[in-house]
């Protein structure tokens, strides 16, 4: 027993019964309170995790948890990242009238998911964070319950999450039957001892856990929740969907994949290069013919994510550390695209149209820059952070000597790029067609402006983030 | 092995064949001849007096799911008091913290009005 190890989870935990506690016994206009102290166990909770990384790899609670570096930074981005969306998403409850505290306290709920899947060391552990995280997602998509479109998304949502997470619980339990054993160094030890390609019952319970991942990721052919998911749920529920659990699903990713089944590895890197070839094909592709912004951007995430599983499957440290520098800076860009669509809309307007970019430059030129930067990053043109992660990524792809696949994935950047331009076009050279002014508050503008510059400094200055990436997987030794 | 099952195969052989024999026969033998009345939604005879996709009131079902959960916590109870001479304080800060967690839903529920009727 090591609790200590748990610290950042416990105290989470602890401020989330406060929070709910304290929400009940306010007053409906001092829900401000609710607010702040969410961003403040935030942060508590980040530094926490920032204290907690000593370079040692350490595990506890019985070999269920593990403390580690890996562990460290993705919490640390987690928890940044959420603080980003919630200051992005109080603009759109307060526009809207849905300004409740639940929206902030599920999150948090699922932001400790995402923790315990961060540092799971245990199959089961994992399977834990992962529920915690679906069930709070899916009650967030239906946040707006009288929207029609909002429930039909969630219960889209919660029905194929339930199946993904049979899949991903069938899979295990083949993997307990064959090995008797569910901690990950243990499994590591009976799949090392085993043929992999040769041993059928081993293959077929790799299959239902990767189809699992899969899932979580919006990979195809497990794709099909993500544009209804992203359209149907309000748009500050889509950017928190869209962002922070790609993080939580790449940690699932190294720990499940790369830790307890690295020996298998020649097993699962055939499943996600067809998956990751077929996402960064169907993804381009599909999004070109897409009129509605948010579809859009789901087929774009499902392309991103086929470059991500592509940088994963490689099982080397370049692969795993480009597949983390890709994801996080995808989260960023991705909460930042949807933070100019909050910005866009208002009371009684949801700005999802492609229409509804035209003409932004002449409305504000610093929302339309910063909207360019983010495009240009999504479709990896430089100098922004998109293309150095995409580079890395076919970088590693390469040296593992899958040589066809790297070329396939810079085609299909290439198309890629022809609807992200063409949004861009819209914004600088179409007349606009709504005149009503774009406000935030202060706290939205800094951060938008911040997250903004950063894709373009990350862009220039890649190996500060690159750096912490690689020395986290040198750490946990993968 | 397999050969056990046979039985069952030949059973699914036969319903299948039945069914689509039976089915098959009413549909090329039989004559059809319908008009507006044959082809109109009823209940009991009569025309039907509202659409069925209305919506419903969900109090018992937040009263079910709350039942559930205090259920639950019970059936943990009785196996934890069991063994407690053997887990000892472990035992008892273990179970304190799992009702704390559940106090605290418990108040969060009866402040949002979840436990009034009406």
């Amino acid at each position: 027993m090591n609790i200590v190890i748990a610290m950042p989870e416990i105290f989470l935990l602890s401020t989330i019964c406060l929070i709910l506690l304290l929400d009940v016994f306010l007053r409906e206009d001092c829900r401000m309170i609710t607010y702040l102290l969410t961003q403040v166990a935030l942060l508590a909770t980040a530094l926490l995790a920032y204290g907690a990384m000593d370079g040692e790899k350490t595990t506890g609670l019985n070999g269920m948890y593990v403390r580690d570096d890996l562990a460290g930074v993705l919490k640390i981005s987690i928890l940044l990242l959420t603080f980003v969306v919630f200051v992005y998403a109080r603009k759109y409850l307060k526009d809207r009238t849905i300004w409740v505290s639940e929206f902030f306290l599920l999150g948090l709920f699922a932001v400790l998911g995402m923790l315990v899947m961060v540092s799971a060391n245990h199959l089961l552990v994992v399977y834990l964070g992962l529920e915690l995280l679906a069930l709070s997602m899916y009650a967030l998509v239906a946040f707006n319950r009288d929207d029609g479109r909002s429930s039909e998304a969630a219960m889209k949502y919660f029905v194929l999450g339930a199946i993904a997470s049979g899949l991903l619980l069938y899979g295990i339990s083949i993997l307990y039957g064959l090995s008797g054993k569910l901690e990950f160094a243990e499994v590591l030890t009976y799949v090392s001892s085993q043929n992999v390609l040769e041993n059928i019952p081993l293959l077929f319970a790799l299959v239902f856990i990767v189809a699992g991942i899969a899932f979580k990721f919006g990979a195809v052919p497990f794709h099909m929740w993500v544009p209804d998911v992203y359209q149907g749920a309000p748009t500050a529920v889509t950017m928190f969907l869209g962002s922070v659990p790609k993080v939580a699903a790449l940690a699932m990713l190294l720990r499940v994949l790369a830790e307890s089944m690295g020996a298998a590895q020649p097993g699962w890197a055939q499943l996600l290069l067809v998956f990751g070839l077929l996402s960064v094909f169907l993804g381009n592709l599909i999004a070109i013919a897409q009129f509605n912004l948010k579809r859009m951007l789901a087929y774009s995430t499902i392309a991103h994510m086929g470059f991500i599983l592509l940088g994963a499957l490689t099982g080397t440290t370049e692969g795993y550390s480009a597949a983390l520098f890709y994801t996080i800076t995808y989260a960023m860009m991705a909460a930042g695209g949807f933070a100019i669509l909050i910005l866009l809309g208002r009371e009684g307007f949801e700005a999802e149209t492609l229409d509804d970019l035209k003409g932004l430059n002449e409305r504000n030129p610093w929302y339309a820059f910063i909207m360019m930067v983010f495009l240009f990053s999504m479709a990896g043109i430089p100098p922004t952070v998109g293309f150095y992660a995409k580079l890395s990524i076919i970088q590693a792809v390469m040296q593992a000597g899958y040589l066809w696949p790297a070329v396939f994935m810079v085609v299909m950047s290439v198309i890629g790029a022809y609807y992200y331009l063409r949004a861009i076009k819209m914004i600088y050279f179409d007349k606009p067609e709504q005149t009503a002014p774009i406000q935030a508050e202060l706290d939205f503008n800094i951060l938008i402006s911040v997250n903004g510059v950063l894709m373009v400094l990350l862009g220039l200055f890649p190996s500060a983030l690159m750096g912490v990436c690689s020395a986290a997987m040198v750490a946990s030794r993968l | 092995m397999l050969g056990e099952y046979l039985p069952i195969l030949v059973f699914l052989a036969v319903g299948f064949g039945l069914a689509v024999v039976l089915l098959g026969l009413g549909l090329l033998a039989g004559p059809r001849r319908p008009d507006a009345e044959k082809d109109s939604p009823f209940e009991c005879g009569f025309p039907a007096f509202e659409d069925s996709r209305i919506k419903f009131d969900v109090r018992y079902y937040l009263v079910a799911i709350l039942f559930i959960i205090f259920d639950l916590e019970i059936a943990f109870l009785f196996p934890w008091a069991i063994v407690l001479d053997t887990i000892g304080v472990f035992g008892i800060v273990a179970m304190g913290i799992f009702l704390t967690i559940l106090i605290v839903g418990f108040i969060y529920e009866w402040k949002k009005g979840a436990l009034e009727w009406e």
